[in-house]
């Protein structure tokens, strides 16, 4: 939504409307795209600062009263970024995960051994957080590429904002695009950035009756990861009533259970992982 | 939750459809808002005040309609409606039910001059 960066309503006229045949990413912005509205800031290594506010414009000249039908979604414009976004992902092949949680569920160092265990296989994250570029100082530090967004007052990463940090990563063909979405359990659900799916990591300290507390992230998630297992025998945690209660808001979730620090099940996510982005480079290959 | 961007989100709607439409000022707006859309009414109310200042819907009574929840019960297979996202299902008591509309937000009409 642009409205986030600052760059209002008019800038919308020359944004990018892919064309119906595909084109890999890079070639896009051959389309006569013009996503670099420059109202942010570029702070070491490219990260990315928003947080202006909305530009106002005047309508000036009256007609008579009459009541006009709109019809039309209050999130459409980050929807219809977050289908560009979508279409650039299909054409290059590349599969997209959403990580989204409450802060400290421990989503960067899961993400920091994910890397470690992927070793081989190309991949990118966008790292989202209020403030600092720490987050995507420690994925840097793998050696993998990452760009940090900043949402100033933001409390959740949107579209327009995925598609610009895109635009500036370059994934690459049958890749996996991590997006490591703002800490927060409630208003990431409703925003579409594009992706395959979004997976919730919920920490075993964090209490078994979360998924009922925060249902709509769980519902939207299509996998659970039930992290820092490790603990669990410390914080007296029951794992099967985590799984019971996230079964419970979404019948269909998948649940793994894993310790980043411990390694345990990691191998089951890298697998999720690698099965995913298959699944998307055949799709890709057979169009 | 989010309830500033999706005042955002209207005044960019607003402002698309002014330069569309031609018109000058919104008078009435009403929005209809799913029941498990997780917006809070009150919190919208006053975003919107805030956010429209300056924009053709400066002013505007907003009018916020209630859509109801739907769910699908993973123990009876029924549709069912339910108030709450955490309600039973009303049909067989089921505690297992994936939500198949009621996330709704968006803008119905609204009157302009």
């Amino acid at each position: 939504m642009c409205t986030v960066c600052g760059c209002g309503g008019a800038s919308f006229e020359g944004h990018r409307h892919v064309p119906e045949k595909k084109l890999p990413f890079g070639h896009v912005d051959a389309q006569g795209h013009d996503h670099h509205h420059h109202n942010h800031q570029h702070g070491a290594h490219g990260d990315i600062h928003f947080g202006q506010g909305p530009a106002g414009t005047e309508v000036p000249g009256m007609s008579q009263a009459r009541l006009i039908e709109i019809e039309t979604s209050i999130l459409s414009k980050n929807d219809g970024y977050a289908a560009e976004n979508r279409q650039v992902l299909e054409a290059i092949g590349a599969f997209a995960v959403n990580l989204v949680s409450s802060p400290g569920s421990g989503k960067t160092t899961l993400l920091c051994a994910t890397i470690a265990a992927l070793k081989g296989t190309p991949l990118a994250v966008i790292e989202g957080d209020q403030q600092t570029s720490n987050d995507a100082d420690r994925i840097r530090a793998t050696g993998a590429r990452a760009i940090q967004v900043n949402t100033g007052k933001g409390c959740h990463l949107d579209a327009h904002m995925v598609g610009h940090a895109m635009d500036h990563l370059h994934p690459a063909l049958h890749s996996l695009l991590f997006i490591e979405n703002v800490g927060n359990l409630v208003c990431p659900a409703a925003f579409d950035l594009g992706e395959d799916a979004k997976v919730a990591i919920l920490s075993v300290t964090e209490g078994e009756d979360k998924p009922l507390k925060y249902p709509d992230m769980f519902t939207a998630a299509r996998l659970a990861i039930l992290n820092k297992v490790d603990l669990a025998p410390h914080c007296d945690a029951d794992l099967d009533a985590y799984e019971a209660n996230l079964r419970r808001v979404n019948p269909k979730i998948e649940i793994l259970r894993l310790s980043a620090k411990t390694g345990e099940g990691m191998a089951a996510w890298t697998e999720w992982l690698k099965a995913g982005l298959q699944a998307k480079s055949r799709r890709e290959a057979a169009e | 939750m989010h309830e500033m961007s999706l005042a955002e989100g209207i005044r960019g709607i607003v402002e698309d459809q002014a330069r569309q439409r031609g018109f000058g000022r919104v008078t009435r707006m009403r929005v209809e808002i799913g029941r498990f859309a997780g917006v809070q009414k009150e919190a919208l109310a006053f975003a919107f005040d805030v956010v429209m200042r300056g924009s053709p819907a400066e002013g505007a009574a907003l009018e916020m309609i209630d859509l109801p929840g739907r769910a699908l019960c993973f123990d009876c297979a029924h549709e069912v409606e339910i108030a709450d996202r955490l309600d039973p299902c009303p049909d067989c008591g089921g505690g297992k039910l994936l939500p198949q509309g009621g996330d709704e937000m968006r803008i119905k009409d609204m009157e302009v001059i």
